[in-house]
């Protein structure tokens, strides 16, 4: 890195940081600090007492309350299981549609579709597929793949299958997205460097491993590292579909924080949980960078 | 030769049933957008889930006898172009910074904004609300916007594919006594249509759905987006799932438009727009 910049490149960078600095401090940075302020403090939606420092008593709760504890239990599982499989699953599908294909815009299509669906209405289609009725979609179809010996469930009222079935749902809509991007950094490689492998006599696994691995390197860690903090930060599938339960197995940190601020009142708790899983989350990511760096060309 | 065709039509047949899987609930939603009430549900257990028919264009009748579709459909299209307009100029200029400008201070800007972008918005709505609250800024089209144009996720996208561009067209102009500014606008983002579809696409869909924040800060039909409306067809019972099924149709038609606009820009990448040789 060439640390005699010139001046004017300094300046330049800045003009080109300033509007969105402004932007995320006023509205992302300030809106946190105030929310780290009133964990510390006893204030509660429509409440007549007096808000006022009570230091970290919402915090020492925390630590005593199951409930929160199952929630970020929840959030590691989701997070371990939906990142690996989902982004395996999008890496596939794009390889699979940058070959020489005839229709793969109508794929690619379909593929995304289900991104472009809001959650609000993903999840009540699929609330209607997870029917606990033995003719329901997914109870039907499991009882065809194990040839009679499914016995129907109540996937999202069962202890064992709610979380799960929010992770089956959330890789299905999520997928698309991340085939998106990362299909848009494969037909960034050039094709020379394919030749080029061609004429050195490569195979398809070598020019895998040698061509596009690399050249996917930063594409492809942009997507782990925003998958796994989109997947802690998972809140629309549960509000809708199972409301956390039943007793609290798929309830996740979010949720619980919303539903603690929005739901209860309890601002102060509420406010306690989102910091302590800033905390926990910023942990993991700090990590994963370390691991995986992007590359400067 | 013979087994090439083999090979040909089984991806076709298996890229089939793979896309099958991933429309087969959006089909059930089309399919029942067109069905009277009754056979929504009762279709649920074979093959005429996904076929229409029965009720005509009737359930989209109700949905514009019910609520100010064309109203709602303005709000959200107006405010979704402004943040995803303002958004792509705003994030793109702080992407290509922290790729690729020198500075004081890069690293460490980078490390807050990959913080920033773990918050999620629901643990500070809250606070923000307080926050916008306390200066009498509510109900309008601008605390709709302004809150989310500047964002770490797209930030963070634009900085990963500035990072992976060739630095070679860059150099060239610079060479050629280009300041920092032309080389941007005139070789650069030319050069990054994919990323700009990409963030384009991506921030659209991230707001035509939300409902949080406009629930908290409007209290006027005229200002708020269609994810509101929806309300309206749980609250005023009977429930009518064919109403519900109809309005979500109408409501993702323009994000698929908006997909398919942008799709051309995502073919031709970066290879076929002049970065040869």
């Amino acid at each position: 890195m060439n640390k005699a910049a010139p001046r004017s490149e300094q300046s330049i960078a800045w003009l080109f940081m300033a509007p969105a600095l402004l932007g995320l401090a006023v509205f992302i940075l300030m809106p946190f600090l105030l929310a780290i302020a009133l964990s510390f403090t006893n204030v509660r939606m429509g409440s007549p007492l007096p808000v006022e420092w009570v230091g970290w008593r919402e915090y020492a709760r925390l630590v005593s309350d199951a409930g929160f504890g199952r929630a970020l239990f929840n959030n590691l599982l989701f997070a371990a299981v939906v990142v690996p499989v989902q982004t395996l699953a999008a890496l596939g599908l794009a390889l699979w549609l940058n070959r020489p294909l005839r229709g793969r815009v109508v794929f690619r299509t379909l593929f995304f579709m289900p991104v472009v669906f809001p959650l609000s209405l993903i999840a009540v289609v699929w609330i209607l597929i997870y029917s606990p009725d033995a003719n329901g979609l997914m109870n039907h179809g499991l009882d065809i793949l194990t040839l009679g010996h499914w016995q129907p469930r109540d996937f999202l009222h069962d202890p064992h299958w709610a979380l799960p079935a929010i992770m089956l749902t959330s890789m299905w809509q999520g997928a698309g997205l991340q085939m998106v991007v990362l299909l848009a950094a494969l037909q960034a490689i050039p094709g020379e460097l394919y030749e080029a492998a061609a004429i050195d006599g490569a195979k398809s696994w070598q020019r895998f491993r040698h061509v596009t691995l690399p050249q996917l390197r930063n594409a492809l860690v942009f997507v782990v590292i925003v998958t796994t903090i989109l997947a802690f930060r998972v809140f629309d599938q549960v509000r809708i579909m199972t409301q956390g339960g039943p007793e609290n197995h798929s309830a996740t940190v979010v949720f619980a924080a919303v539903r603690a601020a929005f739901d209860r009142s309890q601002v102060a708790r509420g406010m306690a949980m989102s910091v302590v899983f800033f905390v926990i989350v910023l942990a993991v990511t700090v990590a994963q960078r370390k691991l995986l760096k992007q590359t400067r060309s | 030769m013979n087994r090439n065709r083999v090979w040909t039509i089984a991806n076709y047949v298996l890229l089939s049933v793979a896309a099958l899987l991933f429309i087969a609930p959006v089909l059930f939603m089309v399919a029942g957008s067109f069905k009277p009430e009754a056979r929504v549900l009762s279709d649920m257990d074979s093959w005429r889930a996904l076929l229409p028919g029965g009720a005509g264009l009737q359930n989209y009748r109700d949905v514009f006898a019910r609520i100010p579709f064309g109203r709602y459909l303005w709000n959200s299209a107006l405010i979704n172009g402004l943040i995803v307009g303002l958004g792509l100029f705003v994030n793109a200029l702080a992407g290509y910074a922290l790729a690729r400008l020198q500075w004081r201070g890069r690293d460490v800007m980078l490390a807050v904004v990959l913080a920033l972008l773990i918050i999620p918005f629901e643990a500070i709505a809250v606070p923000l609300f307080y926050q916008l609250s306390a200066l009498g800024w509510r109900n309008d089209y601008a605390v709709q916007v302004f809150p989310f144009v500047a964002n770490p996720l797209a930030i963070y996208l634009f900085y990963s594919f500035f990072l992976g561009l060739p630095r070679e067209l860059e150099e060239a102009a610079r060479v050629d006594g280009a300041g920092i500014l032309r080389t941007f606008f005139v070789i650069v983002i030319p050069n990054a249509k994919p990323v700009f579809a990409t963030v384009a696409i991506v921030s659209f869909l991230l707001y035509w759905g939300m409902y949080l924040w406009p629930l908290l800060m409007t209290v006027d039909d005229a200002v708020r987006p269609l994810p509101l409306a929806i309300a309206t067809f749980y609250t005023l019972p009977p429930v009518q799932w064919g109403d519900i099924l109809a309005f979500g149709v109408m409501m993702v038609l323009p994000v698929l438009v908006i997909f398919i606009a942008f799709q051309p820009w995502f073919v031709r990448g970066v290879t076929t727009t002049g970065l040869k040789g």
